[in-house]
């Protein structure tokens, strides 16, 4: 019988959080066993071979590529989880929420101190995903099934809950392992 | 207070209590840990934060202003109490912008710990971002961020009372209400000393020191291993 | 530092003693006389008084009526309560606008007008109505309004607006106002005919406790919403320790759709007067205040006024009416655009000269109120009830209304009627028996309470109106066919918010979420388990609320959600393509403008 699959993404997120995934270390022997990968930038395949057990998504929506990419998750994953402080809060990317757009675009592209911009031109080709308002957490945009804090959650915490979903087990995070940093 | 005793219940344990105590004074006294914020041992209770909201004789109160009263019965610790903590945690969360990953009192934070007790891994209501909070570094030894500032009064109250100045006061009504200081613009120009009480009690990352940032190692901070109320627990007879 | 200012600041701290417990009127003055309480006037009082200008600042931050930057000299205030916008307000809003140049909130360049929003300032029967200064507009039309601007323009001062008298005191010289009583019916206790002191001599010929067994006797009920027994409360307060006690009337009248204190204190002040004396005498207060929101103030001159002629018959003063050794008089405390100051130790703390913070309790306010001193808070209407109960017997006024309700009730009526108004009725009066009386038979629903009360149907109609069914400190706003009660609903969560003095969690956040999620609600990006997120998080937000306005706010919520149901279930809908706090359009609008081109994967 085919294996349950997971699939993983990284929205507006630094990486950090697949990298705790990775910090399972020897336990991805483990999880082999118990799963394969879908779409991941583990194994780099980049579209939905079919439905998903498990999908875990780092990092919030700050572009309108993100918010295509999530829903694109919630449709074919059947239990979705958000992966650290970016998906769940917006993290650092949400820094820029109290400030409006064009500030931002003015002081990365612009006026920053160490920009270098002769053509002083706000990069705008029309493959570039438009940006959102603010950048959001993942359970605004869609429904998400659970949430692992931290930046990055560690790798217990995301052992302990694959675990669990996977052996049907109530997530159920003891204290030391809820970190919001 | 006098030295007549009182006998009242909490969660259906029969607790002795003095006369002119508050709900929470005598709940600590005999390890029973009432989840509370803007409470804070030598300061007068103050009442805003709700998180210490129990079950008096069926009526919702405060226990951190309720004095206790013979043969009463407390609620505290159900699962619709609870529920109301969390929410409250919630609420305070979305209200401001709070940066766990990078912010100084991060593993010392009351309101991080908080959550952590209560089990909380996101928030229930959707965030808010308010856009006007600002920042005062001006001070050489204190700086004031008021995105994190959850309004408990402390600051106010140990001004006034512990170190007899009046630095902090709130301002505005409402969503708009904010700490403001004594002064027409910056907290420099104001008599704050960082030996202040002022500035040791804020539970959180709004008031903070200068120049001593990350000392404690992950790991070795006050509520990395130990629940925030462990040492109120530890009281238990 | 100007010198000007100096000298005003000093004048007016001398003027109240220097005393920083009278913050109130000292701030009230700099804000007449400067348009602002500026940073510079918040260090020069505090240096007066003796406080710290973060407290002075504290204070005028609080208020509606008080800010820090310069206002015109003269600001119009448009009231945009619900029953003005059901009648006019957006339109006169627009003519306001148009005429003047600026938007709300703005000053005109000249510095000479402001423009501004008020919540519900006590004229609903008679919406749309404005506030210019202290003047206040009803039945405003726009050609009124243009009228208004044009005198103003030309250099008329507010008092001098050309206006249609009212009705009744409205008319007196003192009062001068374009506002009518719309009295429709008249009951056997407040607006009886009065023979002036009666009642208080009545009472000094008794013992004080002898009064208060007589109030409690007839089983009289505050009736400024809360219907607390009122002789057990003065029962309280007598018995509190101290020597120096306090009556205080709460005029604040700041419940939306509640007008009928303002009509008492226009036609029947001295009732009022008596009643506090009587208050006075019963419990051992020498000194009464009544607190007067600031959108009454144009009825101050005429109540400073009555009381001067209360003293003249010796009413008040030393020795009232020769009694020996009982002295009690009246002064009056402005207040300055606060609702939650109608919360009686919010209330309490604004006399006291601070933020209109209510108090913890305990201990409450009849063991220590104003000053630390046992003080008893009560309605207007209370005190003229109590009044008639000494004069004509506490058996008589039992026999009148409901077991649990005695005596009449005025009701202030407002809406899509035929005849809005104040009526006097006996309490056990169905709804149904109202609105036949005021012209609304066929109403939608009714807001029985004002905001903080519940909203009813037709189904519901047939109960009655007392203290222990539909309870309601005076305001009834009825409802036509026509109108979208959940837009109602969301101006009342609007109102608490603006309102919520923010010293709680709960209700300092919980109703922001509220509104927000009813909102989305409202513009159809709900879905069947909002409803369940807004009954818990009201839930959460009345539980653990630090006073009756966090109590209560999330009542329009949950009384809607209980009686119409069926209107919140048509507009929500499962499988929302995003969460119903997520607006992708709204999320792109910033950056389609910046980028000058369509999304790519949203298309609208």
């Amino acid at each position: 019988m085919a294996k349950p699959k997971i699939a993983t993404t990284s929205l507006a997120g630094c990486f950090g959080c697949h990298m705790s995934i990775l910090d399972i270390d020897e336990r991805i022997l483990q999880l082999a066993e118990l799963v394969d990968f879908d779409k991941s930038p583990i194994n780099d395949i980049k579209e939905f071979t079919g439905e998903v057990l498990v999908g875990i998504v780092e990092g919030g929506c700050a572009n309108e590529e993100n918010v295509r990419v999530l829903q694109e998750f919630r449709k074919h994953c059947k239990i979705l989880i958000s992966l650290g402080d970016c998906a769940i809060s917006g993290g650092l990317p949400a820094m820029r929420n109290t400030i409006p757009l064009q500030e931002c675009l003015d002081e990365a592209y612009l006026n920053g101190p160490s920009v270098h911009n002769v053509a002083r031109r706000i990069p705008n080709d029309p493959e570039i995903p438009l940006l959102l308002d603010k950048v959001y957490p993942c359970h605004e945009v869609v429904k998400i099934d659970y949430h692992l804090p931290g930046c990055p959650p560690p790798a217990d915490t995301i052992w302990q809950a694959l675990v669990a979903l996977l052996t049907d087990k109530p997530l159920d995070l003891p204290y030391e392992l809820i970190k919001y940093d | 207070m006098t030295d007549k005793t009182i006998t009242f219940e909490i969660d259906g344990v029969e607790v002795q209590a003095k006369e002119g105590q508050t709900i929470m004074q005598a709940a600590d006294a005999v390890g029973k840990y009432i989840p509370r914020l803007c409470a804070f041992e030598g300061l007068p209770a103050f009442g805003s934060c709700r998180l210490c909201t129990v079950k008096v004789n069926g009526r919702f109160q405060a226990a951190c202003i309720h004095p206790v009263a013979e043969g009463i019965t407390v609620e505290n610790d159900t699962e619709e109490l609870l529920e109301f903590r969390r929410n409250i945690v919630d609420m305070l969360f979305v209200e401001g912008n709070h940066f766990c990953m990078f912010c100084e009192k991060s593993g010392n934070c009351e309101l991080q710990a908080m959550a952590y007790r209560l089990g909380i891994t996101a928030p229930k209501y959707p965030y808010m971002f308010p856009a006007d909070r600002n920042i005062d570094g001006s001070h050489k030894d204190v700086f004031i961020d008021h995105n994190r500032c959850i309004l408990c009064g402390r600051c106010v109250r140990a001004s006034k009372d512990l170190d007899g100045k009046n630095v902090f006061q709130f301002v505005g009504r409402g969503p708009q209400k904010r700490i403001a200081i004594n002064a027409q613009a910056k907290l420099s120009d104001t008599d704050l000393d960082v030996t202040d009480q002022a500035v040791q009690v804020c539970p959180v990352g709004a008031i903070l020191t200068k120049h001593v940032g990350y000392a404690t190692p992950v790991g070795q901070r006050k509520y990395d291993h130990q629940p925030i109320g462990s040492d109120i627990e530890a009281n238990n007879k | 530092m100007s010198e000007n200012l100096e000298t005003v600041v000093r004048a007016a701290c001398e003027s109240f003693g220097n005393d920083r417990t009278r913050m109130m009127d000292i701030v009230r003055e700099l804000q007449e006389s400067q348009g602002c309480v500026s940073d510079d006037a918040m260090d020069l009082i505090a240096k007066q008084v003796g406080t710290h200008r973060v407290e002075v600042e504290s204070v005028v931050s609080f208020y509606a009526f008080l800010s820090k930057q310069k206002k015109g000299s003269v600001v119009i205030r448009i009231c945009n309560d619900i029953i003005d916008r059901m009648f006019g307000y957006e339109r006169l809003r627009q003519t306001f606008c148009d005429a003047l140049g600026i938007g709300i909130g703005e000053t005109t360049p000249d510095g000479l007008i402001t423009l501004e929003n008020t919540p519900c300032i006590g004229m609903c029967d008679q919406a749309p109505a404005v506030m210019v200064n202290d003047e206040i507009f009803t039945d405003l039309s726009r050609d009124a309004a243009v009228e208004i601007v044009e005198q103003l323009r030309a250099g008329v001062a507010p008092e001098r607006l050309r206006r249609r008298l009212g009705d009744g005191n409205n008319s007196n010289p003192l009062v001068s106002a374009a506002v009518t009583n719309n009295i429709r019916k008249r009951g056997d206790v407040v607006f009886a005919p009065l023979e002036c002191g009666r009642a208080l001599r009545k009472a000094l010929a008794m013992s004080p406790n002898e009064v208060i067994r007589d109030v409690k006797t007839a089983r009289l009920r505050g009736r400024g919403g809360a219907g607390f027994p009122t002789g057990m409360k003065w029962d309280f307060t007598r018995g509190a320790a101290g020597d120096r006690k306090f009556v205080v009337c709460n005029a604040d009248e700041g419940e939306p759709g509640t007008f009928k204190d303002r009509v008492i204190l226009t036609e029947r002040p001295e009732l009022l007067i008596e009643g506090m004396a009587i208050a006075g005498y019963a419990i051992g207060a020498r000194e009464g205040i009544i607190y007067l929101r600031a959108e009454y103030a144009y009825l101050r001159p005429f109540l400073e006024d009555t009381l001067q002629r209360a003293r003249n018959m010796g009413m008040l003063g030393k020795n009232v009416m020769c009694k020996d050794g009982f002295d009690f008089d009246i002064r009056i405390q402005m207040g300055a655009g606060a609702y939650v100051c109608g919360e009686e130790t919010a209330l309490i703390s604004s006399c006291e000269g601070l933020r209109g913070d209510p108090k913890n309790r305990p201990p409450f306010p009849a063991q220590k109120g104003y000053l630390g001193c046992p003080t008893s808070v009560n309605n207007v209407e209370t005190f003229c009830c109590v009044a008639r109960i000494v004069d004509q017997g506490a058996g008589w006024f039992s026999q009148i209304g409901s077991k649990g309700s005695t005596g009449t009730k005025l009701l202030s009526i407002s809406g899509d009627i035929l005849r809005p108004g104040v009526y006097e009725v006996p309490f056990g009066i169905t709804m149904k028996e109202v609105l036949e009386m005021a012209g609304g038979e066929n109403a939608k629903a009714v807001q029985v309470g004002g905001p903080s009360g519940q909203l009813i149907g037709p189904d519901m109609f047939h109960r009655i109106i007392c203290y222990d069914d539909l309870a309601t400190g005076g305001a009834l706003m009825v409802f036509g066919p026509q109108r979208d009660l959940l837009e109602v609903v969301e101006y009342f969560m609007d109102f608490f918010i603006e309102e919520s003095c923010g010293y709680c969690t709960p209700c300092r956040v919980g109703n922001v979420l509220l509104r927000d999620r009813l909102e989305n609600i409202i513009h159809g990006k709900g879905e069947p388990a909002d409803l369940t997120y807004l009954e818990e998080l009201c839930q959460v937000v009345k539980a653990t609320s630090r006073c009756g306005l966090g109590q209560t706010s999330p009542n329009p919520i949950l009384s809607s959600l209980r009686n119409f149901r069926a209107l919140y279930e048509v507009r929500v809908k499962e499988d929302q393509p995003f969460q119903p706090t997520f607006d992708i359009q709204k999320a792109l609008n910033t950056a389609k403008e910046i980028a000058g081109r369509p999304s790519m994967h949203f298309a609208e």
